[in-house]
């Protein structure tokens, strides 16, 4: 069973509770194969998504997972939060369980949002990616199509390579990932690489040719466009050349080695069409892998017994 | 109206007094220093027994928001904050609303200070315009209307070139510039220190060397111009280094730091508790640690509050958007005390740090039990205990990382300008 009424990062998760998330997204995994791809475990629930960050697939995603479980969904986006003026985030926050919800799917520019929620409000929270803290579904449907891929984590090199700064995908990977027992590598220029990251117990490298190097497992990560006007790169082409997942780079790993990508893809930045398309790319499979992983997120908070 | 403080532990370096002692007060001045039981009756008696007496504090650091930005502080509230501290003298930075860039600020502050400050402020002026960092303010009139120190605090001099005038100019009037030290560039968008911790809980870093630049460039200044630089809120070891060696080479710069800096590290950011954010942002125990060595040897002159009062709404709420900052004029005696209680320092230097030599820095008659001097006292039970409620603050700010702290040392009398506050 999941411990908390919260899900606010992998962080905070033990090692038993992520197997068990797995499991329960397995079984949902098999539900979605069917006909009819609706149960009826959080009838007479509310889930609202609440997201002051644009996206569509990780919203997408949440919305269909509460549905299949045939929960009511209210979806609020707040574009743009500048949040200086307006409502504040606690006032939000109290509007939306005085509307009866109960689990509040949140994503926030700033870190720490989904644990102020907690502590502010009585709803069951779920992180669905707050600044460059975390974004834990991501790593729990990553680390789910990992093992349905290589059936264990033990021994497994991952190599995840991009922009590592600014990633939370990175860091609930690492996060997770270690705590699984496998070895991850992160890969990216030192401009884009966070302070003292190695004390995670990972390793760390500005090649891409050393660091994918035998891996089980490469992800890449999206890379912001603008990080070049700031200063953290010169070009986008030499980032593609350094840093970029080609068929070259990717014959460094190991023949059997899956490639991975959190979506949305910038083609031809980090990643070259012929890897996002080719026979190694498990991409839409972590789409799919998503929504059974949000099911089972959906349905454990909601303290349905089975 | 005479006051007679007797049976108390009077300490005060400025005339090397440590021990006990009674003490006249008439009206607002210090009349005399007695043997026990040797001063002339008085119209009141406080019995100090198991307390020290010593100077009130001087806070050269204090933000107490008027004008401008009542809703957080006032004159009022953050004098009575002052002396639940122990504190009689504090020194109020610019960054008001306008903000104390010109005489006419100085007087309104000055003049609201008289009619309800429960404490003696003394101003500091703005360096330049607005706090823009583009042009110089009227050092003369405002140092006539009562500034005794020049900074813009909260805002870096970016320019060096107005730097460096800011440090000739003031020669004239033989005032302090107190440099924010920050480099705006490599702390942009920051809110915690940079490291492990900003790494883990996901929030942008502040690098040391963004302090430590500005440092050694002030320093440098400092020698070139032969002005007077007062290095505010030092957080970071590398900082204490670079002062360490200016002082060694005999260059005149004087530091401070604040309690913060010495008893919280960027651990507990995991909470993601507001009330940890503040500029600059609390850092590791490496530099807690140096910090420590730093007050111990001299290099840091001084403890300054950076007393930064703000409402919940400021408050709670994301940590990206909070306000830093931390109301700190009820809990610095106390969390400076404990550097005395760990035997890094004795009380006697803990009273010089907090009195005496910021009273010299500002250059003022403040930090003394002189006869003669304003009656400035604070009566402190150094062995009591009490939890840290911050709702009970008297300052409008409750932000305080410190709320539920166990501390020892508690105030149980200030005495400002001969007015008596009892507490509890």
């Amino acid at each position: 069973m999941i411990k908390s009424k919260d899900l606010l990062g992998i962080k905070e998760l033990e090692v038993e509770e992520i197997y068990h998330i797995l499991e329960t997204a397995a079984g949902f995994k098999d539900v979605l194969k069917r006909d009819i791809k609706k149960v009826p475990a959080l009838r007479g629930k509310t889930v609202a998504n609440l997201f002051f960050e644009p996206s569509t697939r990780t919203r997408t995603s949440f919305e269909l997972a509460a549905k299949r479980l045939s929960a009511d969904v209210i979806n609020i986006s707040v574009p743009n939060s500048s949040v200086v003026k307006g409502e504040t985030l606690k006032d939000t926050a109290l509007t939306i369980q005085a509307l009866g919800a109960e689990i509040v799917i949140i994503r926030h520019t700033s870190a720490g949002v989904p644990h102020f929620l907690s502590r502010e409000s009585g709803l069951s929270v779920v992180n669905a990616g707050d600044g460059t803290n975390e974004h834990p579904t991501q790593a729990l449907l990553d680390a789910f199509t990992i093992q349905s891929h290589k059936k264990k984590f033990k021994g497994l090199i991952v190599a995840i390579v991009g922009d590592i700064a600014h990633s939370r995908v990175a860091r609930s990977n690492i996060y997770a990932l270690i705590k699984l027992g496998a070895t991850v590598r992160i890969i990216c220029p030192p401009t884009l690489m966070p302070s003292q990251i190695e004390k995670l117990n990972i390793e760390v490298y500005d090649s891409l040719e050393k660091g994918i190097k035998g891996a089980d497992v490469v992800m890449a990560l999206r890379l912001q466009l603008e990080r070049q006007n700031k200063g953290f790169l010169p070009s986008l082409d030499e980032y593609f050349n350094l840093y970029g997942l080609t068929t070259g780079k990717m014959r460094l790993a190991k023949s059997d080695a899956i490639v991975m990508h959190p979506g949305p893809m910038n083609r031809g930045v980090e990643i070259e069409s012929k890897v996002a398309d080719g026979p190694q790319s498990v991409i839409l499979e972590q789409v799919t892998n998503g929504l059974a992983v949000r099911m089972a997120i959906l349905y454990l908070l909601s303290g349905v017994k089975s | 109206m005479k006051t007679l403080i007797v049976n108390g532990f009077v300490i005060d370096p400025s005339q090397n007094l440590e021990s006990k002692k009674d003490i006249l007060i008439e009206g607002k001045k210090i009349q005399g220093i007695y043997p026990v039981g040797e001063a002339p009756s008085a119209d009141r008696t406080i019995d100090a027994s198991d307390c020290i007496v010593i100077p009130g504090l001087v806070d050269l650091h204090t933000h107490l928001r008027e004008p401008g930005f009542e809703y957080k502080e006032t004159i009022a509230s953050g004098t009575m904050a002052a002396v639940k501290g122990g504190f009689t003298t504090v020194c109020c930075m610019p960054n008001t609303k306008p903000s104390n860039d010109s005489e006419s600020v100085t007087e309104f502050i000055m003049d609201k200070a008289r009619k309800e400050g429960a404490c003696t402020v003394y101003p500091i002026g703005a360096v330049t315009r607005g706090q823009k960092g583009e042009e110089l303010t009227e050092l003369d009139a405002m140092s006539k209307s009562g500034c005794i120190a020049f900074s813009d605090d909260g805002m870096p001099v970016t320019n060096s070139l107005i730097m460096r005038r800011a440090l000739e100019y003031s020669k004239i009037f033989n005032v302090p510039i107190i440099a924010h030290c920050e480099d705006p560039f490599l702390a942009e968008g920051g809110s915690v220190n940079e490291g492990f911790y900003s790494t883990t809980v996901g929030l942008k870093g502040i690098p040391k060397a963004a302090e430590e630049i500005m440092v050694a460039r002030d320093i440098i200044l400092c020698e070139l111009t032969g002005g007077k630089l007062h290095i505010a809120h030092v957080s970071s070891g590398g900082s204490v280094r670079i002062i360490r060696e200016a002082k060694a080479r005999g260059i005149a710069v004087t530091a401070e730091t604040c309690p913060h800096y010495f008893s919280l590290t960027d651990e507990r950011l995991t909470t993601y508790d507001t009330n940890l954010k503040v500029n600059p942002p609390v850092r590791t125990q490496e530099d807690v640690d140096a910090i420590k060595e730093g007050l111990r040897d001299g290099t840091l002159d001084i403890i300054a509050t950076d007393h930064a009062p703000h409402h919940s709404d400021d408050k709670n709420r994301e940590f990206d958007t909070a306000a830093f900052g931390i109301s700190g004029l009820e809990t610095a005696f106390a969390l400076s005390l404990k550097l005395v209680k760990d035997g890094l320092i004795d009380l006697n230097y803990l009273i010089k740090l907090m009195c005496l030599r910021p009273s010299l820095i500002a250059g003022i008659s403040k930090g003394t039990l002189q006869p003669g001097a304003d009656a400035d006292l604070a009566i402190i039970n150094t062995e009591k205990e009490y939890t840290v409620d911050s709702a009970k603050f008297l300052s409008k700010g409750k932000n305080s990382p410190f709320h539920s702290w166990q501390l020892t040392g508690k105030i149980e009398h200030t005495i400002a300008m001969g007015k008596l506050y009892n507490w509890d």
